[in-house]
Protein backbone atom coordinates (compact mmCIF):
# COMPACT_ATOMS: atom_id res chain seq x y z
CA UNK A 1 0.00 0.00 0.00
CA UNK A 2 2.01 2.94 -1.23
CA UNK A 3 0.63 6.42 -1.08
CA UNK A 4 1.40 7.44 -4.64
CA UNK A 5 -1.15 5.31 -6.56
CA UNK A 6 -3.77 6.28 -3.99
CA UNK A 7 -3.11 9.94 -4.68
CA UNK A 8 -3.36 9.37 -8.42
CA UNK A 9 -6.58 7.44 -8.00
CA UNK A 10 -7.97 10.18 -5.78
CA UNK A 11 -7.31 12.70 -8.55
CA UNK A 12 -9.18 10.56 -11.05
CA UNK A 13 -12.00 10.04 -8.56
CA UNK A 14 -12.36 13.79 -8.31
CA UNK A 15 -12.55 13.91 -12.09
CA UNK A 16 -15.40 11.40 -12.05
CA UNK A 17 -17.42 13.17 -9.41
CA UNK A 18 -19.94 15.71 -10.48
CA UNK A 19 -23.56 16.65 -10.19
CA UNK A 20 -26.02 13.95 -11.14
CA UNK A 21 -27.66 14.55 -14.52
CA UNK A 22 -31.36 15.34 -14.58
CA UNK A 23 -33.42 12.17 -14.62
CA UNK A 24 -36.08 12.27 -17.34
CA UNK A 25 -39.61 12.27 -15.97
CA UNK A 26 -41.59 9.09 -16.37
CA UNK A 27 -38.47 6.93 -16.28
CA UNK A 28 -39.91 4.62 -13.62
CA UNK A 29 -43.29 4.35 -15.31
CA UNK A 30 -41.77 3.63 -18.71
CA UNK A 31 -39.34 1.07 -17.30
CA UNK A 32 -42.15 -0.61 -15.35
CA UNK A 33 -44.32 -0.81 -18.47
CA UNK A 34 -41.48 -2.35 -20.47
CA UNK A 35 -40.62 -4.67 -17.60
CA UNK A 36 -44.25 -5.83 -17.51
CA UNK A 37 -44.15 -6.48 -21.23
CA UNK A 38 -40.92 -8.43 -20.77
CA UNK A 39 -42.51 -10.50 -18.00
CA UNK A 40 -45.59 -11.20 -20.07
CA UNK A 41 -43.49 -12.30 -23.02
CA UNK A 42 -41.41 -14.54 -20.78
CA UNK A 43 -44.55 -16.06 -19.26
CA UNK A 44 -46.10 -16.66 -22.70
CA UNK A 45 -42.90 -18.30 -23.89
CA UNK A 46 -42.85 -20.58 -20.86
CA UNK A 47 -46.49 -21.50 -21.35
CA UNK A 48 -45.81 -22.26 -25.01
CA UNK A 49 -42.88 -24.48 -24.08
CA UNK A 50 -44.96 -26.47 -21.59
CA UNK A 51 -47.75 -26.82 -24.15
CA UNK A 52 -45.32 -28.20 -26.72
CA UNK A 53 -43.88 -30.61 -24.17
CA UNK A 54 -47.35 -31.80 -23.16
CA UNK A 55 -48.45 -32.24 -26.78
CA UNK A 56 -45.31 -34.24 -27.51
CA UNK A 57 -45.95 -36.50 -24.51
CA UNK A 58 -49.56 -37.12 -25.57
CA UNK A 59 -48.52 -37.79 -29.16
CA UNK A 60 -45.90 -40.26 -27.99
CA UNK A 61 -48.37 -42.06 -25.72
CA UNK A 62 -50.92 -42.38 -28.52
CA UNK A 63 -48.31 -43.58 -30.99
CA UNK A 64 -46.91 -46.12 -28.50
CA UNK A 65 -50.33 -47.51 -27.59
CA UNK A 66 -51.18 -47.93 -31.28
CA UNK A 67 -47.98 -49.51 -32.59
CA UNK A 68 -46.82 -51.27 -29.37
CA UNK A 69 -43.13 -51.19 -30.28
CA UNK A 70 -42.25 -53.25 -27.18
CA UNK A 71 -44.16 -56.29 -28.48
CA UNK A 72 -41.73 -58.01 -30.84
CA UNK A 73 -42.87 -59.28 -34.23
CA UNK A 74 -44.52 -62.73 -34.09
CA UNK A 75 -42.02 -65.47 -34.79
CA UNK A 76 -42.70 -67.45 -37.95
CA UNK A 77 -40.81 -70.49 -36.67
CA UNK A 78 -42.27 -72.74 -33.98
CA UNK A 79 -39.95 -74.72 -31.68
CA UNK A 80 -39.33 -78.37 -32.54
CA UNK A 81 -42.02 -80.66 -31.15
CA UNK A 82 -40.48 -83.33 -28.87
CA UNK A 83 -41.50 -85.80 -26.14
CA UNK A 84 -44.79 -87.08 -27.52
CA UNK B 1 -39.87 5.34 1.46
CA UNK B 2 -42.73 7.78 1.02
CA UNK B 3 -43.82 6.16 -2.22
CA UNK B 4 -44.02 2.78 -0.53
CA UNK B 5 -46.52 4.17 1.93
CA UNK B 6 -48.49 5.83 -0.82
CA UNK B 7 -48.70 2.85 -3.11
CA UNK B 8 -48.02 -0.61 -1.82
CA UNK B 9 -46.90 -3.42 -4.05
CA UNK B 10 -43.99 -3.94 -6.39
CA UNK B 11 -44.63 -0.85 -8.47
CA UNK B 12 -44.56 1.43 -5.44
CA UNK B 13 -41.30 -0.11 -4.26
CA UNK B 14 -39.83 0.13 -7.74
CA UNK B 15 -40.84 3.78 -8.05
CA UNK B 16 -39.23 4.58 -4.72
CA UNK B 17 -36.07 2.77 -5.78
CA UNK B 18 -35.91 4.67 -9.08
CA UNK B 19 -36.53 7.97 -7.34
CA UNK B 20 -33.59 7.31 -5.07
CA UNK B 21 -31.09 5.64 -7.36
CA UNK B 22 -31.77 6.86 -10.90
CA UNK B 23 -29.60 9.98 -10.58
CA UNK B 24 -26.51 8.08 -9.59
CA UNK B 25 -27.15 5.29 -12.10
CA UNK B 26 -27.65 7.82 -14.87
CA UNK B 27 -24.37 9.44 -13.90
CA UNK B 28 -22.69 6.05 -14.20
CA UNK B 29 -24.28 5.54 -17.62
CA UNK B 30 -23.20 8.99 -18.81
CA UNK B 31 -19.65 8.31 -17.63
CA UNK B 32 -19.65 5.06 -19.60
CA UNK B 33 -21.18 6.24 -22.86
CA UNK B 34 -20.15 9.88 -22.86
CA UNK B 35 -23.44 10.90 -24.45
CA UNK B 36 -26.67 11.57 -22.56
CA UNK B 37 -29.02 10.07 -25.11
CA UNK B 38 -27.55 6.56 -25.23
CA UNK B 39 -26.96 6.71 -21.49
CA UNK B 40 -30.67 7.27 -20.95
CA UNK B 41 -31.52 4.38 -23.26
CA UNK B 42 -29.04 2.10 -21.48
CA UNK B 43 -30.49 2.98 -18.09
CA UNK B 44 -34.09 2.54 -19.27
CA UNK B 45 -33.25 -0.95 -20.57
CA UNK B 46 -31.53 -1.92 -17.34
CA UNK B 47 -34.41 -0.60 -15.22
CA UNK B 48 -36.96 -2.49 -17.30
CA UNK B 49 -35.07 -5.71 -16.61
CA UNK B 50 -34.84 -4.82 -12.94
CA UNK B 51 -38.61 -4.39 -12.80
CA UNK B 52 -39.14 -7.68 -14.62
CA UNK B 53 -37.01 -9.42 -11.98
CA UNK B 54 -38.32 -7.38 -9.04
CA UNK B 55 -40.04 -10.25 -7.24
CA UNK B 56 -37.08 -12.55 -7.67
CA UNK B 57 -34.42 -10.25 -6.26
CA UNK B 58 -36.05 -9.73 -2.88
CA UNK B 59 -32.86 -10.53 -1.02
CA UNK B 60 -30.52 -8.87 -3.53
CA UNK B 61 -29.84 -5.19 -3.85
CA UNK B 62 -31.78 -3.76 -6.79
CA UNK B 63 -29.09 -1.11 -7.21
CA UNK B 64 -26.41 -3.75 -7.69
CA UNK B 65 -28.65 -5.67 -10.07
CA UNK B 66 -29.38 -2.60 -12.18
CA UNK B 67 -25.73 -1.56 -12.28
CA UNK B 68 -24.79 -5.08 -13.28
CA UNK B 69 -27.35 -5.05 -16.12
CA UNK B 70 -26.18 -1.60 -17.18
CA UNK B 71 -22.53 -2.62 -17.29
CA UNK B 72 -23.28 -5.90 -19.06
CA UNK B 73 -25.31 -4.07 -21.71
CA UNK B 74 -22.52 -1.55 -22.16
CA UNK B 75 -19.94 -4.33 -22.42
CA UNK B 76 -22.03 -5.98 -25.16
CA UNK B 77 -22.45 -2.77 -27.16
CA UNK B 78 -19.33 -0.92 -26.03
CA UNK B 79 -17.76 -0.75 -29.47
CA UNK B 80 -20.63 1.50 -30.51
CA UNK B 81 -19.72 4.05 -27.89
CA UNK B 82 -16.13 4.67 -28.90
CA UNK B 83 -15.43 8.36 -28.62
CA UNK B 84 -18.18 10.46 -27.17
CA UNK B 85 -17.57 13.70 -25.39
CA UNK B 86 -17.48 12.73 -21.73
CA UNK B 87 -14.69 12.80 -19.18
CA UNK B 88 -13.60 9.31 -20.23
CA UNK B 89 -13.77 9.97 -23.98
CA UNK B 90 -10.19 8.85 -24.58
CA UNK B 91 -10.56 5.52 -22.85
CA UNK B 92 -11.60 2.26 -24.49
CA UNK B 93 -14.90 0.68 -23.35
CA UNK B 94 -13.24 -1.90 -21.02
CA UNK B 95 -11.10 0.85 -19.47
CA UNK B 96 -14.19 2.96 -18.88
CA UNK B 97 -15.96 0.04 -17.22
CA UNK B 98 -13.02 -0.65 -14.92
CA UNK B 99 -12.55 3.01 -14.00
CA UNK B 100 -16.23 3.55 -13.26
CA UNK B 101 -16.67 0.36 -11.24
CA UNK B 102 -13.37 0.60 -9.36
CA UNK B 103 -13.01 4.32 -8.76
CA UNK B 104 -16.48 5.83 -9.02
CA UNK B 105 -18.50 2.96 -7.54
CA UNK B 106 -15.68 1.88 -5.27
CA UNK B 107 -15.92 -1.86 -5.93
CA UNK B 108 -13.04 -4.11 -4.95
CA UNK B 109 -10.74 -5.40 -7.69
CA UNK B 110 -12.06 -8.95 -7.21
CA UNK B 111 -15.69 -7.87 -7.49
CA UNK B 112 -14.97 -5.81 -10.60
CA UNK B 113 -13.12 -8.72 -12.17
CA UNK B 114 -15.97 -11.11 -11.41
CA UNK B 115 -18.57 -8.74 -12.78
CA UNK B 116 -16.68 -8.07 -16.00
CA UNK B 117 -15.56 -11.67 -16.40
CA UNK B 118 -11.84 -10.94 -16.58
CA UNK B 119 -8.86 -11.86 -14.42
CA UNK B 120 -7.94 -9.58 -11.51
CA UNK B 121 -4.58 -8.91 -13.15
CA UNK B 122 -6.28 -7.46 -16.20
CA UNK B 123 -8.47 -5.21 -14.06
CA UNK B 124 -5.35 -3.87 -12.38
CA UNK B 125 -3.58 -3.27 -15.68
CA UNK B 126 -6.60 -1.57 -17.26
CA UNK B 127 -7.12 0.60 -14.20
CA UNK B 128 -3.49 1.71 -14.06
CA UNK B 129 -3.43 2.49 -17.78
CA UNK B 130 -6.67 4.45 -17.53
CA UNK B 131 -5.46 6.42 -14.54
CA UNK B 132 -2.23 7.43 -16.23
CA UNK B 133 -4.09 8.32 -19.43
CA UNK B 134 -6.56 10.50 -17.58
CA UNK B 135 -3.83 12.21 -15.57
CA UNK B 136 -1.72 12.90 -18.65
CA UNK B 137 -4.73 14.49 -20.32
CA UNK B 138 -5.42 16.57 -17.26
CA UNK B 139 -1.83 17.77 -17.14
CA UNK B 140 -1.78 18.65 -20.84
Amino acid sequence: MSGLPDRKEAQVKQLLEGPYPVVPTGLAAGAAARGDRLLRRRRALRRFGWAVLFAAAVAFAVWASLTRPWAGPPTGISPPLEGW
Amino acid sequence: MRAVDQQAGPYGEFEAFVAGAAGRLLHVAVLLTGEPESARRLLADALARTYANWRRLRADDPYDFTRHELCAAFARTGWRHHGGSGVLARLSPPERLVVVLRLYEGLAEEVTAAQLGMPVERVRVLCNRAVSLLRSREAA
